[in-house]
């Protein structure tokens, strides 16, 4: 395959991973990886390093309207960001002693339970009380409705940051996106509204993302030639991905981040059980 | 400033730097295709290994481009967390001004460590 070509498939490729990624989260590194490695034939480092472009380029793209429009929560963001920087560099230093195939094993079993969960409860919990840690840090907040602004409270603030430590423990550890974890703890734990969730998560990944850029950059992860379509496919689905959950409905949000994970908690089973193989 | 106030411009942020770097990666994108379009794709095996800034600035001219592009891209995160800190500074919440803090520290030494 030429260039050219190659360059062509790989765009639009990574317009799809841009479009599932700004609208479940999660970024685009979910669909990148495994096409560039299995069916492209890619070396599992570029690939490695054109998902981190894909994930910080899913995050900025769909970031700048979902800020706008007041959908990500800056505050929580912000607070929980610590929480998974922290773990990541933890994560990273733990890798040698850690036995990263069953680890994934049981992450991927994690993330299907986690599907199957936010596949069960389409509908958004609505927390009645206030937790007081969080009124303390002015966590709560509101976001666009089909009839006006609805408010929310944020719920159950330790354990959603002692979970996001753990997300970033996990993706330090495994190398993998933590958008899913960080999903999931703001929907199920802290009760947050899903499209809060997701474009928070959203928000987020791309500062977990730029903390391993330059690590991956030394290395020589990143080649030009190939974080070039990635970037400008992923930001063109992102775009599209950012208008399309604008405009959609909580439980058709649900149903595609449900589908999403648990083709990323196959992937993972599967590549623990062939690594621990080997 | 507003917590409002602070969203709008965080987003301003964003879109500009996005903007900017496309732009960048697109121009050494097409420049590159000039010189390399026809030529076979080689990502098969992976041959990089550790840089140094003076292996980076080796690389081919329109590569070199892109990858400008691709740091403005990478910089454009860091930005708004810098930005966050002016702006809760300015809210005089000294709480997130804390956090905020944190978060720029394990981010910036966590980019940083790798060169040295």
């Amino acid at each position: 395959m030429s260039v050219r070509e190659f360059s062509l498939v790989v765009f639009l490729i990574s317009a799809v991973a841009g479009f599932l990624g700004s609208l479940t989260g999660l970024g685009g590194g979910v669909v990148i990886t495994p096409v560039l490695t299995l069916l492209l034939g890619v070396d599992l480092h570029y690939a490695m390093g054109a998902s981190l472009v894909s994930v910080i380029a899913t995050s900025s793209g769909a970031a700048a309207a979902y800020v706008r429009e007041g959908f990500s929560n800056v505050r929580v963001g912000m607070f929980l960001e610590i929480a998974t920087t922290l773990g990541a560099v933890a994560g990273a230093h733990l890798t040698a002693v850690v036995p990263g195939s069953a680890l994934a094993v049981v992450f991927g079993l994690v993330l299907l339970y986690s599907a199957w969960n936010s596949f069960r409860n389409l509908e958004d919990h609505v927390a009645p009380e206030p937790d007081p840690l969080a009124t303390k840090l002015r966590l709560d907040g509101d976001y666009p409705g089909p009839q006006g602004r609805i408010r929310y409270h944020v719920q159950r603030v330790k354990a959603g940051f002692s979970l996001m430590f753990g997300a970033g423990l996990l993706s330090g550890l495994l190398g993998i996106g933590s958008g899913a974890m960080k999903v999931i703890a703001m929907d199920q734990i802290m009760r947050i509204p899903f499209k809060v969730s997701t474009t928070t998560s959203n928000f987020m990944i791309g500062v977990t993302a730029a903390a391993s850029a330059g690590i991956y950059l030394h290395q020589g992860y990143i080649d030009p030639g190939l974080a070039m379509p990635v970037m400008l496919g992923v930001l063109a689905g992102s775009l599209v991905g950012a208008r399309k959950l604008i405009g959609s409905g909580t439980k058709a949000l649900r149903w595609v981040f449900a589908g999403v994970v648990g083709v990323m908690a196959v992937e993972m089973i599967y590549g623990g059980i062939s690594g621990g193989l080997k | 400033m507003t917590d409002d106030r602070m969203d709008l411009i965080i987003a301003n942020l964003l879109r500009t730097g996005v903007i900017l770097a496309a732009a960048t990666v697109a121009a050494g994108g097409v420049w590159y295709h000039f010189e390399f379009g026809a030529d076979p794709v080689t990502y098969k095996s992976f041959h990089a290994g550790p840089h140094s800034i003076h292996s980076i600035l080796q690389m081919g001219h329109s590569q070199l481009l892109i990858l400008i592009g691709l740091l403005i891209l990478i910089a454009t995160p860091v930005a708004r967390v810098v930005f966050s800190l002016v702006a809760f500074s300015l809210e005089r919440d000294w709480v997130f001004v804390w956090i905020t803090s944190v978060v720029l520290a394990i981010l910036l030494y966590s980019m940083v460590a790798a060169w040295w």
